[in-house]
């Protein structure tokens, strides 16, 4: 427990990911199995212990701290398992704080009405925060800021892999990943994913920026239209009796299967699909935030999904009936594709058609003339490019539409995080609307924190201080001065923010110093961009 | 001597301008400006200026007189445990080992027994006299740590977090916010009695009361002002500011510099991780709960009066000691002060 309850207090407090994925590193490389397995299983959300519930701590707690200072001392501390860490009055005891796999062999070997006892000796055992870790690994949710990718990539950085080479291997492993430590030390074979309906780490694409076009051969590339969905992976996998292990995982690998039931329940076939995830509605793809209704909720229910019925629109295919597809190109694999969905024709999948063209003048033409729903931009994939997970340079490119701008009024600015800390790098920008009482107001339409270089913050952040009007903690309002030109990828009607509208991706254009603020742009302007 | 047939609340009262011992038509630490002044300690809330006549120790009206110059007064300096009469109440100052010259103010009249004891804390600090327990018969108490999560760990161990820190990222210089009056020259002293013997560089906003601090035989070792060194030369070093320079203009000047702060907050994570701190160290000049409760039952008061913090809880777990307690809800003292 000292190492992790160490490695926790260190990620707590370290505000950079290079410095968490270092944390994380040096924890691997010095604790031994299966502890460092134990808490591999915790920080990617694959440790369950489920007879280590708040309520038993709880419980526990009320045995020996009075019942209003545990209140008390909760509403002021905020968080359950530091608020037990902190109060909990042990008694002197000999014993030595447990390792992580004493922990979980003790718990899982234990009756629900032995664990309270085990708890509380090793509560006394532990130091305040030996006490913090060890709470926040029995009860779940460590939420300290790592996500399971980072520790993933955190064990790639260490062990000299590419995450990818993990990502492939992962979804076949169970804690505390003894195969997965003698691989990536040296000393085992490779674990072999194939048993399992695993993940295959996705190809993605560079964006292309105008002025790269000319440089690249029209006939060498092949284009499709970029859909605003999630990017998803479906695999199934074939198993006794007809049946099939399914799985759908996002792009960085999390399993997303419980959120698409209707999908899931199509997947009757031995492949592994790549694709886009949209709503569509007779036939129509609705805005990405009909699809974030889907994302935000943990319980499907029968209304979200009549509601916004999910449909997969496929790019690519990287496995048939067990034969790993990625090392053809893509042209290859485009004829396999459709000669798979000829034959299987699952309800609720399309193809995602080619674009067919000539030139590079034909194509920008389309792509300017698509202001339809769902496309967000085209994707340009070499015919002869093979599979190869990650970014890789030259195959794939994605070209988005042009992006919409806006003149926006800078309204408050915060701190920002990290090296940014002194500097006021957040801010949120207002378009004019009239006021109730007459003239115009000022109304927030959105937050942008990027887009401008370190000079051009420097100047910005001497402007907020010498403008502001008010302060609210880290907040401070400034005087309806300054106007920035936003950029945006395209704007929704929202019921969360007072202007009803929320933009996606905006970013900071251009800082206009020489822009009177009353010449900036109204809310109707921004009102009339939504796609509907 | 007379048996008490007062309620002790009928002659050390509270008022708007703080607590007044109406026998000795004197005031304890008042909000306002008064005619007659005894104060507990430096810090701001506690000492102000426009009194007419200030009573503290030595060591408080150095501080007082460092920060107000001339603003403080007609002053009268009162060792530790130098009973004095004020028009006929008996008057003495106890050591609080809160900071530098801080004193409980004991106060007698009709043979009951009153100690306020301003700040206060209990364990060893080298630049102040220790806490002394003053058996009485109300004791009236801060309680900014007024909770049982609140417990300060060793401060040897904190210290040895920014040494750690300092091997792990040579690079970086290691900026420290302190309170200026206390902590930063607590601070000071306990990196030195660490063994750490390089330059610190402070803030100029810290110069002073460090310069009084050793004018008055506090050893703090090399010190240099942050303002005057080169990027370069604060690389790897310990810089002690104010805490609201930290996040400001001033620490640009500092090479990627780790943030710490050094107050009994720092125990809570989320307050800790809401400041921004990277290293939070739980070094406090004030009571924690085991202390607080620890001195309620020394001075074995059978009252318990508490001035600022957390009240509800200490009150509560006064009474759960046998003690009849109350808060005095005065107003004017901060709770970040620390
Ligand atoms: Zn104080
Ligand atoms: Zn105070």
């Amino acid at each position: 427990m000292i190492p992790f309850s160490r490695l926790i207090d260190a990620l707590v407090f370290m505000p950079s990911r290079n410095g968490k994925l270092r944390l994380l590193g040096q924890y691997f490389a010095t604790t031994q199995d299966p502890d460092r397995g134990w808490a591999l299983a915790a920080l990617t959300g694959n440790l369950d212990l489920p007879t280590a519930k708040p309520a038993m701590i709880r419980e526990l707690a009320r045995t020996r701290v009075d019942a209003d200072l545990l209140g008390w001392s909760y509403d002021y501390v905020g968080d359950f398992a530091e608020t037990i860490a902190l109060i909990w009055p042990p008694k002197p005891t000999n014993r030595a704080p447990p390792t992580l796999g004493e922990v979980v062999a003790d718990i899982t070997g234990a009756k629900r009405s032995e664990t309270p006892a085990i708890v509380e000796a090793w509560l006394d055992a532990c130091s305040a925060d030996q006490r913090f870790a060890l709470l926040k690994l029995i009860t779940g949710g460590m939420r300290i800021g790592v996500s399971a990718r980072m520790a993933k990539t955190a064990l790639a950085e260490w062990a000299g892999k590419d995450v990818n080479e993990i990502e492939e291997v992962w979804h076949g492993l169970e804690p505390p990943y003894a195969e997965l430590f003698e691989w990536l030390e040296g000393t085992g074979e490779r674990p072999d994913p194939d048993h399992h309906a695993a993940f295959r780490p996705l190809m993605l694409a560079n964006p292309l920026e105008a002025a790269d076009i000319a440089a690249l051969n029209a006939a060498d590339y092949r284009a499709e239209w970029k859909w605003d969905g999630i990017r998803v992976q479906l695999v199934g996998k074939a198993r006794e009796l007809g049946t099939f292990e399914r799985r759908i995982y996002s792009r960085s690998g999390d399993e997303v299967t419980r959120v698409f039931p209707e999908i899931v329940g199509l997947m009757n076939f031995d492949a592994v699909l790549d694709g886009e995830m949209l709503v569509l509605r007779d036939g129509e793809v609705m805005p990405f935030n009909e699809l974030q209704q889907r994302l935000n909720r943990k319980i499907v229910t029968a209304k979200m999904l009549s509601q916004y019925p999910a449909f997969v629109r496929l790019y690519d295919i990287l496995a048939d009936n067990g034969e790993d597809l990625r090392r053809l190109s893509f042209d290859e694999r485009r004829a396999r594709l459709e000669a798979w969905y000829a034959r299987m024709h699952p309800d609720r999948m399309d193809l995602s058609p080619m674009v067919p063209f000539t030139d590079w003048a034909e194509l920008t033409a389309m792509r300017e003339a698509s202001r339809e729903n769902g496309i967000e931009g085209l994707m340009l994939k070499r015919g002869d490019s093979t599979y190869v997970p990650g970014r890789p340079k030259g195959p794939w490119f994605k070209w988005k539409r042009g992006a919409l701008t806006l003149d926006c009024v800078m309204m408050y600015a915060q701190r920002g995080h990290g090296k940014r800390s002194s500097f006021y790098s957040d801010y949120t920008f207002g378009c004019w609307r009239p006021a109730e009482q007459g003239g115009l107001e000022l109304v927030p339409v959105g937050k942008a924190y990027s887009g401008f270089t370190d000079e051009e913050l420097l100047r910005i952040d001497r402007w907020v201080r010498a403008h502001t009007t008010n302060r609210f903690g880290p907040v401070r309002e400034v005087e309806q001065e300054l106007v920035m030109e936003l950029a945006f990828d395209s704007v929704h009607p929202s019921t969360r923010h007072k202007s009803g509208v929320a933009m996606r991706f905006p970013r900071v254009h251009r800082i206009r110093w020489d822009k009177p603020a009353n010449e900036a742009d109204h809310l109707e302007t921004l009102e009339k961009l939504i796609v509907s | 001597m007379p048996i008490a047939h007062q309620k002790p609340e009928s002659w050390v009262r509270v008022t708007p301008q703080g607590l007044y011992v109406e026998p000795g038509q004197f005031f304890i630490d008042p909000t306002r400006p008064v005619e007659r002044a005894v104060v507990t300690h430096g810090h701001a809330d506690h000492a102000r200026p426009g009194n007419k006549h200030v009573l503290a120790t030595p060591g408080t009206l150095a501080i007082m007189r460092t920060r107000y110059g001339d603003g403080i007064g007609a002053t009268q300096a009162l060792d530790y445990n130098a009973p004095i009469q004020v028009n006929g109440v008996r008057l003495w100052l106890a050591p609080a080992g809160h900071v530098l010259g801080s004193a409980q103010a004991v106060v007698e009249w009709q043979g009951c027994r009153v100690v306020v004891s301003g700040d206060y804390k209990r364990r060893f600090d080298p630049t102040c006299a220790p806490f002394e327990v003053v058996p009485c018969d109300v004791f009236v108490t801060e309680a900014t740590f007024g909770l049982p999560v609140f417990h300060h760990p060793p401060d040897s161990g904190e210290i040895d977090k920014v040494l750690r820190s300092l091997t792990l990222f040579p690079e970086r210089a290691h900026l420290i916010g302190v309170y200026a009056l206390g902590k930063c020259q607590r601070v000071i002293a306990l990196l030195r009695r660490s063994g750490y013997d390089q330059p610190i560089y402070i803030h100029g906003a810290l110069a002073a009361l460090c310069a009084l601090y050793q004018q008055l035989g506090v050893e703090l070792g090399d010190l240099r002002l942050a303002s005057e060194a080169s990027k370069d030369e604060l690389r790897g070093q310990i810089v002690l500011s104010p805490p609201a320079a930290s996040a400001d203009r001033w620490s640009r000047r500092l090479p990627d510099p780790i943030t710490a702060v050094a107050s009994g907050w720092m125990r809570v994570r989320q307050r800790a991780r809401q400041r921004g701190v990277e290293l939070p160290l739980v070094i406090s000049d004030h009571a924690d709960w085991d202390e607080l409760l620890q001195t309620i039952d020394g001075v074995a008061a059978s009252e318990i009066w508490v001035t600022h913090g957390r009240e509800e809880a200490l009150i509560h777990a006064a009474g759960l000691m046998g003690k009849r307690a109350r808060a005095l809800a005065l107003v004017g003292y901060e709770d970040d002060e620390d």
